[in-house]
C-alpha cells in the first residue's frame, strides 16, 4: 500500500526537474548594457555589428561581449562608466536611424539560454521606471474631421453653385439653398460623391439641409487617429533613447506608455504629451501693427501674432511650410553660442521657400509656434475637458538672401527647448491632441530598495513557514517544507516561462501563497493524525488521509481561485501583478502540496509495518 | 463518536454562538457607523490628484517645503514623513488645473540634487473609473462565489458564506475608516484576497459539516456543526498562523509601499477566522439546516454505500 508507480515517480522528477531548470536564469544577475535597435522598418543587421564594435575598440572601450539578436544589438559592459561613455559614443557616431538605450541585461549562460531559459520579467515598480495612461481628444479628432467635410462639401458643391451657405453647428453642417430644386441636386451630389456625410433626421427645413458624419466614418477617422498617434508616440520615444517601451492601445481612446529606466520624467511628460508644430509666415510690412491693435481691426490677408513677451506683430495668412514639411530637424548652437534648430524640408516646402525667400529678399519671416493642449479641469465637482491653442511667434528674421530647404531658426529661450522642439519636429505630430490622464513614476532607488524589500519578506515569511511546520508535524513537515520549496520553485520558473511580469505587489502574492499553500499539507495531515487516532494503521490513515482532504482542497483553492480571477481581470498593472502570481501560486501549489508531498511519504512509509507515524 | 476519546478538544462553539453574534454585532455596527460617519480616507487612485514621494540626504524640513509651496499657491498639500524623516511625502487633491504637468513644477520648485523617489498622478476621470470598477471587482467576486458554493453545497451554506464575507469585508473597511488608515489600490486588492481565504476557511468547515451530517446518525444540527468546528479547529488555527508569519514578515520588511496592503490582509485574516467558526456556521444554523437537507442524489448515494 501507499506506493506510487515508477512511472508516476518519474514524471514528478522529470516535472520538478523542468521547474528548476527555467527557475534558473534568475539565479544569474545582469550586466550593465546598451541596446541598438532599428527605428521604423530598419533593423539591424551583422555590418552593424562591425561598425559599433569597431567605434568602440577604437576608442579604447572595455566592453564584456556584443551580439546580435533578432531586432536589436546589445553590447555588455564591466562597469557603469564604460556604459555610460559607450552611449554618448554610440550615440553621436550612430545615424537617426539607430535608437541607443541603456539597459540591463540578464546574464544567462548560453546553453541555458538556447534551452529558452529566460530570467522574470521585472516590473516599473521593481526597476524604476514612468507608466503613463494618455487620452486621445476624441471630439477634437471628430471636429477635425467635419472641418475637412467643410471643405469637401463647399467643393463638390461649388461645382454647380448649388448652395447659398454652408455653416458649422455643433456637430454637423447646415446648407441653405436658394431654391427647393438646387436642394434636391445638392442632395444627390451629396449621396454620390460624399457618402459619409449623412442628412440629420428631422433637421430638413424649407431651404435648408443639416448634415452629420456617420458614425462609421467617425469611429473610422477615430480609429485612424489612435493608430497615427501611437505611431508618432513611438517615433518620439524612440528618440527619447529607451530600451524595451511599451506603447499599446487601451480601449478605445487610450494608449499605455511604459518606459522602463527613464529618469527625466518631467522632460518625457513634455515630449509625449506635446502637440506642437511650426508654421513659417511672411510678416506684414505693409500695414501698422499698433493701428491694427487700437482699431482691433486687422487688414485682410493679414492676423495679429504675439512673442511670448507679449509684443504682437502683423502675420501673412498664407502659410509658407508647416511642419508636415520638415524632413529633419536637429539641434546646435551658433556662432554666438545661442541655441538653434537647423531644419530641412521637404522638396515641396523647398520650392516654395526658395520662390518666397526669392520674391522677398528684405521682409522678414516670422517662425510661429503652435501648440495643442487638452486638460481636465473640476468645474463645480464635474471633470470638463479644456482646450486651449497657443500660437507663439519664436522669432522674426530679415530674410538676407534666397535660401530653400535648408535653414536654421533662432532665438529659441534654451537649448532644452531647442532640443525638445528638433526633437518634436523629426518625430512627427500627433494628429489629435493628447493628455496624460494617469502617471505612475519610480525612481531608480525606490525600485532597488522595492525588490530588496520584497526579496526580504519573501526569504523571512518563507524560513518562519519551515521553521513552524517543522515543529509541528515533524517529518511530515519536513516533508510539506520540501513541497513547499519545490512550489517557490515551480512559480518562479512558470513566471520566467510566461514572461509575466514581476510586480511588488506580485512580490506579495507569493508571501501570500507561501503561507497558504501549506493549507493543503495541513489540511491533509490533521486528517492522518485523526484517522490514526481511530484507525491505528498507518498505511490506512496516510491514504485515508490524503484522499478525505483532497476534495476540501479543491472546493478551498477554486473559490479562491474565483476571486483572484475577478482580481485579474478588473486589474491595473499592480493588481494584475498579484492575481497573477497568486492564481499560479494556488495551481502550482495544488500539485507540490498533494501529488509531490505524497509521492516523499510514500517513499518514507509505503508498504512499512510501523506503528507511529512521526506526525 | 466521542472526540473527547479522540483526544480532539472540544469547545462548544455552537453553545457560545449568542456571545459571537452579539460581539459580531457591536464590531458591525461600529464599523458600519464610522463608515457612514466618517467614510474611508481614500487615496488618490480613488480620488484622483498627485502624490509625490521624495528622499533627502539629510532630515527633511517639513515646515520649508510646506510654505515653499503655499508661497507658490499649491493648494491644500498634505506634507508629511514617510517611513523616515529623510523621506517626505506630498500629496496635492485634485487642483482646478490638476494635470500631469503639477508634479514636475512641484519638483523643479523645490529644488535640484532631490532623489525623486515616486510620482502618481491619477487625473480625476481616472479614479472615478476606478472607485466604479473596483466596487464591481468586489460584487463579481461575490456573486462567483455565490454561485459556485449553491452548486457545490447547498443554498444555505452559500448565503451562509457570503454573510461571513459581508462581515469580514465590512469589518475590515471599518478598521480602515476608524483608524483612518489610507484606502489605496492595493487595499483593495487586499480585501479581494480576503475574501477568497476567508471563503477558504469557510468551505473547509462547511465541507466537515456536511460530511458529519452524511456520516453519523445523530441528528440534532447544533452538535453535529460543533463537532465539525471541533474536528477543524487545529486546522484553521496552523493555516492561519502560517499566513499571519508571513503576513507579519510583509507587513514589517515589505516597505511603505505595501504597508497597508499587508495591515488589510492581517486584519482580514484574523476576522476571517474568526467568521468561518462563529459566523458561518451560527448563520446555516439559523436557518435551519438539517439532515434532510444534505441527503444526497442517488449517485452521491451509491457513492457512500460503497464506502466501507
Amino acid at each position: 500500500m501507499n506506493h506510487y508507480a515508477a512511472w508516476k515517480n518519474a514524471l514528478i522528477v522529470f516535472f520538478l526537474f523542468l521547474s528548476t531548470l527555467y527557475a534558473l536564469p534568475n539565479l544569474y544577475g545582469s550586466d550593465l548594457a546598451i541596446q541598438i535597435t532599428g527605428t521604423g522598418d530598419y533593423i539591424v543587421e551583422d555590418s552593424d555589428l562591425e561598425s559599433i564594435s569597431s567605434t568602440l575598440k577604437e576608442n579604447n572601450v572595455d566592453f564584456k561581449s556584443i551580439k546580435i539578436n533578432s531586432n536589436n544589438i546589445l553590447v555588455r559592459f564591466n562597469n557603469s562608466q564604460s556604459q555610460l561613455s559607450s552611449k554618448t559614443l554610440l550615440k553621436s557616431s550612430l545615424s537617426r536611424n539607430y535608437v541607443v538605450a541603456l539597459n540591463l541585461a540578464p546574464s544567462i549562460p548560453p546553453w541555458l539560454g538556447n534551452l529558452g531559459g529566460k530570467a522574470m520579467s521585472l516590473g516599473l515598480d521593481l526597476r524604476g521606471g514612468v507608466h503613463f495612461l494618455l487620452e486621445v481628444d476624441m471630439e477634437a479628432v471628430v471636429s477635425t474631421s467635419l472641418d475637412r467635410y467643410y471643405n469637401e462639401l463647399r467643393t463638390a458643391l461649388r461645382k454647380d453653385k448649388l448652395y447659398k451657405k454652408i455653416r458649422k453647428e455643433d456637430n454637423r453642417l447646415v446648407v441653405s439653398f436658394n431654391s427647393e430644386d438646387l436642394k434636391d441636386k445638392a442632395k444627390k451630389v451629396i449621396k454620390s460623391d460624399l457618402p459619409d456625410l449623412v442628412i440629420v433626421e428631422g433637421s430638413e427645413l424649407e431651404l435648408e439641409l443639416g448634415l452629420e458624419v456617420s458614425s462609421s466614418a467617425q469611429s473610422a477617422a477615430k480609429s485612424s487617429a489612435l493608430k497615427q498617434n501611437i505611431t508618432t508616440l513611438r517615433n518620439r520615444v524612440n528618440e527619447l533613447g529607451v530600451a524595451e517601451p511599451i506603447i499599446q492601445q487601451q480601449g478605445s481612446e487610450r494608449i499605455v506608455v511604459q518606459l522602463p529606466g527613464v529618469q527625466d520624467t518631467a522632460r518625457a511628460k513634455e515630449i509625449l504629451g506635446a502637440v506642437a508644430t511650426v508654421e513659417f509666415r511672411l510678416v506684414d510690412e505693409q500695414n501698422d501693427v499698433q493701428t491694427a491693435i487700437q482699431s482691433g481691426k486687422t487688414p485682410s490677408g493679414s492676423k495679429l501674432y504675439q512673442f511670448k513677451d507679449g509684443r504682437s506683430l502683423l502675420l501673412k495668412t498664407t502659410v509658407i511650410a508647416t511642419g508636415e514639411n520638415i524632413v529633419d530637424a536637429s539641434s546646435s548652437v551658433d556662432q554666438d553660442n545661442q541655441p538653434q534648430v537647423s531644419i530641412v524640408l521637404d522638396s515641396s516646402g523647398g520650392r516654395t521657400m526658395l520662390e518666397t525667400t526669392k520674391e522677398f529678399v528684405g521682409y522678414r519671416m516670422a517662425v510661429v509656434f503652435i501648440e495643442n493642449q487638452v486638460e481636465t479641469i473640476i468645474e463645480d465637482g464635474v471633470a470638463v475637458k479644456k482646450r486651449s491653442k497657443t500660437q507663439d511667434i519664436i522669432n522674426a528674421a530679415t530674410i538676407q538672401g534666397t535660401f530653400s530647404n535648408r535653414f536654421q531658426i533662432t532665438g529659441l529661450d534654451s537649448s532644452r527647448e531647442a532640443r525638445n522642439l528638433a526633437l518634436l519636429l523629426r518625430a512627427g505630430s500627433l494628429s489629435a491632441p493628447v493628455e496624460i490622464i494617469e502617471e505612475r513614476t519610480i525612481g531608480p532607488s525606490l525600485g532597488a530598495d522595492n525588490i530588496q524589500k520584497g526579496f526580504i519578506s519573501v526569504l523571512v515569511g518563507f524560513a518562519l513557514v519551515l521553521v513552524f511546520m517543522a515543529w509541528r508535524y515533524r517529518v511530515f513537515g519536513l516533508v510539506a517544507n520540501v513541497a513547499l520549496t519545490l512550489n517557490l520553485i515551480t512559480i518562479v520558473s512558470i513566471l520566467s516561462m510566461i514572461q509575466a511580469t514581476l510586480t511588488l505587489p506580485g512580490i506579495a502574492g507569493i508571501v501570500l501563497t507561501v503561507g497558504m499553500a501549506v493549507d493543503a499539507n495541513v489540511l491533509i495531515f490533521e486528517r492522518i493524525k485523526e484517522e490514526m487516532r481511530s484507525a491505528k494503521d498507518i498505511q490506512k490513515a496516510i491514504s485515508a488521509g490524503y484522499e478525505k482532504a483532497l476534495l476540501t482542497i479543491a472546493d478551498a483553492n477554486i473559490t479562491t481561485l474565483i476571486a483572484s480571477l475577478v482580481l485579474f481581470s478588473f486589474g491595473t498593472g499592480a493588481i494584475k501583478g498579484f492575481a497573477v502570481t497568486l492564481s499560479i501560486g494556488i495551481i502550482t501549489s495544488m500539485f507540490t502540496a498533494i501529488i509531490v508531498s505524497r509521492a516523499m511519504i510514500n517513499l518514507i512509509y509505503g508498504g512499512k509495518k510501523d506503528k507511529e507515524l512521526a506526525i | 463518536m466521542n472526540l473527547k476519546s479522540l483526544n480532539i478538544p472540544v469547545i462548544d462553539f455552537v453553545g457560545r454562538r449568542k456571545y459571537a453574534m452579539i460581539f459580531s454585532a457591536i464590531l458591525l455596527i461600529v464599523s458600519i457607523a464610522s463608515i457612514g460617519f466618517q467614510g474611508l480616507k481614500f487615496g488618490i487612485d480613488f480620488t484622483g490628484g498627485t502624490l509625490i514621494e521624495l528622499g533627502y540626504e539629510k532630515t527633511a524640513d517639513l515646515e520649508g517645503i510646506r510654505s515653499k509651496l503655499a508661497s507658490a499657491d499649491f493648494k491644500g498639500a498634505n506634507v508629511q514623513y514617510f517611513g523616515s524623516d529623510t523621506e517626505v511625502l506630498i500629496q496635492l487633491e485634485p487642483q482646478s488645473t490638476s494635470s500631469a504637468k503639477l508634479s514636475s513644477s512641484i519638483i523643479r520648485m523645490l529644488g535640484e540634487g532631490i532623489d525623486v523617489r515616486r510620482v502618481e498622478f491619477v487625473g480625476p476621470k481616472v479614479g472615478e473609473e476606478l472607485t466604479n470598477d473596483g466596487g464591481l471587482a468586489m460584487l463579481y467576486a461575490l456573486i462567483g462565489i455565490l454561485i459556485y458554493v449553491a452548486f457545490r453545497f447547498e443554498y444555505r451554506f452559500a448565503l451562509g458564506s457570503i454573510a461571513a464575507l459581508v462581515h469580514d469585508v465590512i469589518i475590515t473597511l471599518g478598521v480602515f475608516s476608524l483608524l483612518q488608515i489610507e484606502f489605496d489600490l492595493t487595499v483593495l486588492a487586499a480585501i479581494l484576497a480576503v475574501i477568497g481565504y476567508s471563503l477558504n476557511d469557510t468551505i473547509v468547515v462547511f465541507d466537515r459539516i456536511r460530511e458529519n451530517f452524511l456520516a453519523t446518525r445523530q441528528v440534532e444540527p447544533g452538535s453535529i456543526i460543533n463537532e465539525a468546528l471541533n474536528q477543524t479547529l487545529s486546522r484553521t488555527l496552523m493555516t492561519s498562523l502560517t499566513t499571519l508569519l508571513v503576513l507579519f514578515a510583509l507587513f514589517y520588511l515589505g516597505g511603505e509601499v505595501i504597508h497597508s496592503f499587508a495591515g488589510a490582509l492581517l486584519i482580514g485574516v484574523v476576522i476571517g477566522t474568526y467568521s468561518s467558526i462563529y459566523v458561518a456556521s451560527s448563520t446555516i444554523l439559523a436557518m435551519g439546516i438539517s439532515k434532510e437537507d444534505m441527503l444526497p442524489s442517488e449517485k452521491e448515494k451509491k457513492e457512500i454505500d460503497a464506502r466501507p
